[in-house]
Parts: structure tokens; sequence; C-alpha cells
């Protein structure tokens, strides 16, 4: 009886080990037919995406992505590591008793609701920018919508981070004379930095992977986003199309090597956020040895 | 003692030419540092009473008491209600859960039981434990449309489960079987170490303990991680897209597809423009997560409590 629960055990905690290589297998089984008949250099660096015509390049769909996450770390990142700090060493227990139930409820509001929002309040707002072609949909309302939806991770692993640093290290830098401010700043701070580059790159993470938000608010159009006019800021007005978005918004009809290239877009997308990932977990845990260490 | 006090200030004094002193400076600094970072938890706040606020006030308008009993129509505007979008979120959150309970569980109690007294050993079981942690990192960082894609192309398109309520769970199981083990491990982790020395102590076979002694207290750590797991599949819209179908008929058997509310949310904006009932439906679906929020906070504070106590 014991012998077999335990064995029953170590094959359930297999399960997710094997998810992984499935999920490994299957996309690039069928993503193998575009990768070998369009071939990974003009799939990763073709500018068109025209599946009709057998045009497949994601390099639109690549750059997308990368602005709109871009975008939403610039926004997002200053907001949740000032948030994660606040509610570390600043915020009052009451306080912090409201904002980090905030923090969570954040976290668990859908993406739809989410797009909803961008939807109908910012996307009618950024429309308001006097500039020729500008629909409202594009890079700076998916930002925005982002920005707020990575806050949750961002500020919850750089708090854990922030209260880790031993409270000696505190003491010490206030017992010679400086501010509470310049703690945080001098002390504080430096010494939970891979905490924090961790929490950001899994921000990044979550931004890469999220859709339906994305094709909600960014227009989806398949080009290659560039400013609307000689001022290169309205960059941010261009419509997009994310990786994600690309998958969600054909794989319902697509067949034959348009399918196969949808999955090809599943395998980028696949290893670029474990790329991310990985390096966030390498920091995470290189943190944890220069504590114990 | 104000000697001392005098020197520091004549020491000070050749800095001091009418600029405001270095203590007054670092104050004010402080000052503003701090007002900012107060600024910042504000902003938060402001954040999510406005998506929350906005949904629910603008959803107010549409949601009665017909609106959550009547199916939709499916036609263009958006007519009708919301009740099957209701039934096929539940069924499939039973689903879900139902799949990826046990396996979850049962990694966790491996993992934290059965894991660690091999550490440093040799063999292949060492090996398999890194594998399944490995595989649990992994996991909790792949994200929803990949599971989506995984599920398309295993369970509808090579087993032949089509677009179906067993596709769905399937996929959904993957999606939320990080977050059950995850929450679990912590709880089992949290219980005395004497708990289960007293019971192997009393001859309890090594499951028994675990089953008999650690378990129980460990249980309601592990609900909180399944009702944050049902918050989840409650939400979850990109990998239901593309393996439920979208179909706003209620399903008849486990291979017919469905819609979910959050399904439903974006077939309204999307497909048919209707933004007023999707405010309605989006707002029942944020009504939905603060309930189980709620619920997964009462768990874990009463949980804290009992440990301290």
């Amino acid at each position: 009886m014991d012998r077999s629960m335990r064995c029953l055990l170590l094959a359930g905690a297999l399960t997710s080990i094997l998810i992984v290589l499935l999920i490994g297998l299957f996309i690039l089984l069928q993503g193998w037919p575009a990768l070998r008949q369009v071939g990974l250099g003009p799939l990763l660096m073709g500018r068109v995406w025209r599946p009709q015509k057998g045009q497949f390049g994601l390099l639109p769909m690549i750059v997308g992505s990368m602005l709109v996450v871009l975008g939403a770390t610039i926004l997002g990142v200053p907001l949740a590591v000032a948030c994660a700090v606040f509610l570390a060493e600043v915020a009052p227990m009451p306080v912090r008793n409201v904002v980090r139930p905030a923090v969570e409820l954040l976290a668990g509001i859908p993406s739809v609701v989410y797009g909803l929002f961008g939807l109908v309040v910012l996307v009618p707002l950024v429309r308001h920018i006097p500039v020729p072609g500008n629909s409202g949909f594009g890079l700076a309302a998916a930002s925005a919508v982002l920005a707020v939806m990575i806050l949750p991770t961002i500020t919850n692993v750089a708090e854990n981070a922030i209260l880790a640093v031993p409270q000696d290290y505190r003491e010490g830098s206030l017992a010679l004379g400086a501010t509470h401010w310049q703690t945080i700043v001098g002390v504080t701070l430096p010494a939970a930095h891979s905490g924090l580059v961790a929490a950001i790159v899994l921000g990044v993470g979550r931004a890469l992977g999220e859709t339906m938000a994305m094709i909600m608010v960014i227009g989806n159009s398949v080009i290659l986003p560039r400013p609307l006019n000689g001022n290169p800021l309205t960059l941010a007005l261009s419509q997009a199309r994310t990786l994600t978005g690309n998958i969600a918004v054909e794989i319902s009809y697509a067949t034959g090597l348009h399918e196969s290239a949808l999955f090809a877009t599943g395998l980028v997308l696949f290893v670029l956020i474990m790329i991310v990932n990985a390096g966030a977990h390498a920091l995470m845990r290189g943190g944890q040895h220069e504590r114990s260490g | 003692m104000s000697e001392v006090a005098n020197m520091a200030g004549r020491l000070a004094l050749p800095e001091r030419t009418g600029a405001p002193s270095n203590l007054a400076r670092r104050r004010l600094v402080q000052s503003i540092a701090i007002g900012l970072l107060w600024l910042s938890g504000l902003v938060v706040i402001v954040a999510l009473m406005a998506v929350v606020g906005y949904v629910i006030l603008q959803g107010a308008r549409v949601i009665n008491l017909e609106f959550l009993l009547t199916p939709p129509r499916g036609g263009l505007s958006g007519e009708g209600g919301i009740s099957t979008t209701v039934v096929t979120t539940l069924y499939l959150v039973v689903l879900t859960i139902g799949i990826a309970t046990p396996i979850g569980v049962g990694t966790a109690i491996y993992l934290v039981e059965y894991a660690d007294e091999r550490r440093g050993q040799r063999g292949i079981v060492p090996l398999l434990v890194d594998a399944a942690r490995f595989g649990v990192e992994t996991l909790a960082g792949v994200p929803s449309i990949i599971f989506g894609l995984f599920g398309y192309a295993l369970f509808v398109s090579a087993l032949r489960f089509g677009f179906s309520l067993l596709s769905a769970s399937l996929a959904g199981a993957c999606l939320v079987l990080p977050v059950i083990i995850r929450v679990s491990e912590e709880a089992l982790r949290a219980v005395p170490r004497s708990l289960r020395e007293g019971s192997l102590a009393l001859g309890a076979t090594q499951w028994q303990t675990v089953w008999g002694a650690v378990l129980p207290v460990a249980l309601p750590g592990i609900i909180t991680g399944v009702v944050l797991s049902v918050g989840r599949v409650v939400g979850e819209t990109a990998v239901f897209y593309v393996t439920l179908g979208g179909s706003h008929y209620l399903p008849t058997s486990l291979l017919s597809g469905g819609r979910t509310m959050a399904l439903h949310v974006y077939y309204l904006a999307m497909d048919t423009r209707a933004f007023d009932k999707a405010m309605g439906t989006g707002a029942i679906l944020v009504l939905a997560i603060i309930l189980i929020n709620a619920v997964t906070n009462y768990l874990s504070r009463r949980l804290t409590t009992r440990m301290r106590g």
C-alpha cells in the first residue's frame, strides 16, 4: 500500500513535466511544415504576413509584441516598484490592508474585462489626439492596459524581495544617520536588486503572453508599426498585432500551411517566454544564494 | 554633551551659506519621495476603482433577473441574457478543477513529503524529482494562448474531441495545475514537523501519516489554492477561445461546445459590438471574482490565526 502510493504520487508529480514536453512536441510537430517550407529566416525576418498568398513573415508581430511590452514596461514598472516599496517600507498597517487586497484584485480581474475597459474607455480617449490616421486602437492604448495588468505580478514579487532584506541592514543605515528614504534608496533596494530585476522580468514574461486584452485594443493590423507622421512619438498611435493575437485571431479558420505557420508563431512565442522566465528564475535563485552565502 | 553639539555645528557651518542645511535638504527630499510613494499606492487604488467601478456601474444598467435567467439568442445586437453562459462556466469550473486537483495535490504531496528524503542520493528517482520540479516551474510561466494552442492540437484535433467541454477542461487543467501545486506545497510545508514525527512514532506508515495527520491540517490551505484556481478558470478566455467553440447553446454532453461568461464578453464586444450587454456580463464576472477573492482571503486569514493560536 505504502509503496504503491509512493509510485502513484511520483507518477502524478511527473504530469507537469509530461505536459511541458507534450506542449513542446505538439507545437514543434504542427509547426514543422511551416518551418521547413518557409524556412526559419524568412519566418522570423519576413515583413509580410499574407496567408492567402503563402507569405508568412512574423516580423511585424515580433516587433508589435516587443513594442507593446516596452510601452507597458515604461508605464508600469515605475508604478509597480514604487507600490512595492510603499507596501513594504512606508504604508502603515491599515493602509496596507487596503492596498494589498487592491493589488490582488487587479491580478484577478479577467483579461477580457481589461480589454473591454480599454475598448470602451481608453480607445475613444486616444482617438481624441488629433493626428491623421489615428484610430484610437494601437500601441498607446494597449500599453496602458498592459501596464495595469502586469502591475500585480511585479509588485508582489518585488515586495517579497524587499521584505526579505534583513532588518539589520536598515537599522545599521539608520544608526549611521541616514534618513528613512536614504536607507531605502542606498541600502534596502540595492540589497534587494536581484529580486527586483526578477520581478520586472517576470512582468515582461506575463506581458508577452497576454492575449485577449491585446486583441481588443491594439487594432490587429498586420503592419510593421511606424510613426503616423514626422513626429516619432506618433509611433505610439500606430496599430499593431502581437504574436499571441496572431494565433488567437486566425486559428479558428486556418488550415494547411497557414495553420502550421500559426503553430510556428506559438513556437516563437514559447521560446521567447521560456528565455525570459529562465532569466527571472536564475536571478531569483542568484539572490537567494547571495543572501545565504 | 552640548559642547560636542556645538563643535559639530561649527564644523558644519562653512557649508551652510544661505542654502538650507544638509539635514533640512535631506528631510525635504525624503518628504517628497515618501509623498510620491503614497501617490503610487493611491494610483493603484484609483486604477482598480476606475476599471471595477466603470464596468459595474455601466453593467448595472442591463442587469436584472431577466438578463440572468434568459439564454442569449445569438443575434447581431446581442439579444437575450446570459443564463447558458453562467451554466457553461460552472460546468467548466467543475470539470477543470476535478481534473487538476487530484494531480496537483498529489504532486505537492510527493514533492513535500517524499522527495526531500531522497536528496543527495544517487539513482533515477532524484533525477525524476528534479524533472518534476522543473516541469512545475516551467508550466507556471507558459502563457495561456500556448495552452490553448496545445489543447487545440492534442485534444481538439489529434484526439478528435472537437471543440468541446472535454477539450476545454483538459486544456484548462494544464493552466491551473501549477497554481494548485504551488499553493498546496506551501500548505504542506507549513504543517509542523512534530505532527509527522508523532504519527510515525506511533507506528503509522508514511502514507498513513500523510493521509491521517498531515493532509487534514493542510486542507484549508489546499482549499485556498483550489478556490484561487476557480477564479482563474472563471476569468480565463484565451484557452477556451480556441478549445470550447463558442456556441451560445447549453452544452448537452462532454463532447459539445459552449461559451463561458468571459467568452461571451469577448463575442459581445468584438463580434456584435453590443457593449451594454458586454458590460453587464463583465460586471457579473467582476463580482464573481471579487467574491472568490474574498473567500480566499477569509480562508487564508483563518488559517494563519489558527497556525499562530
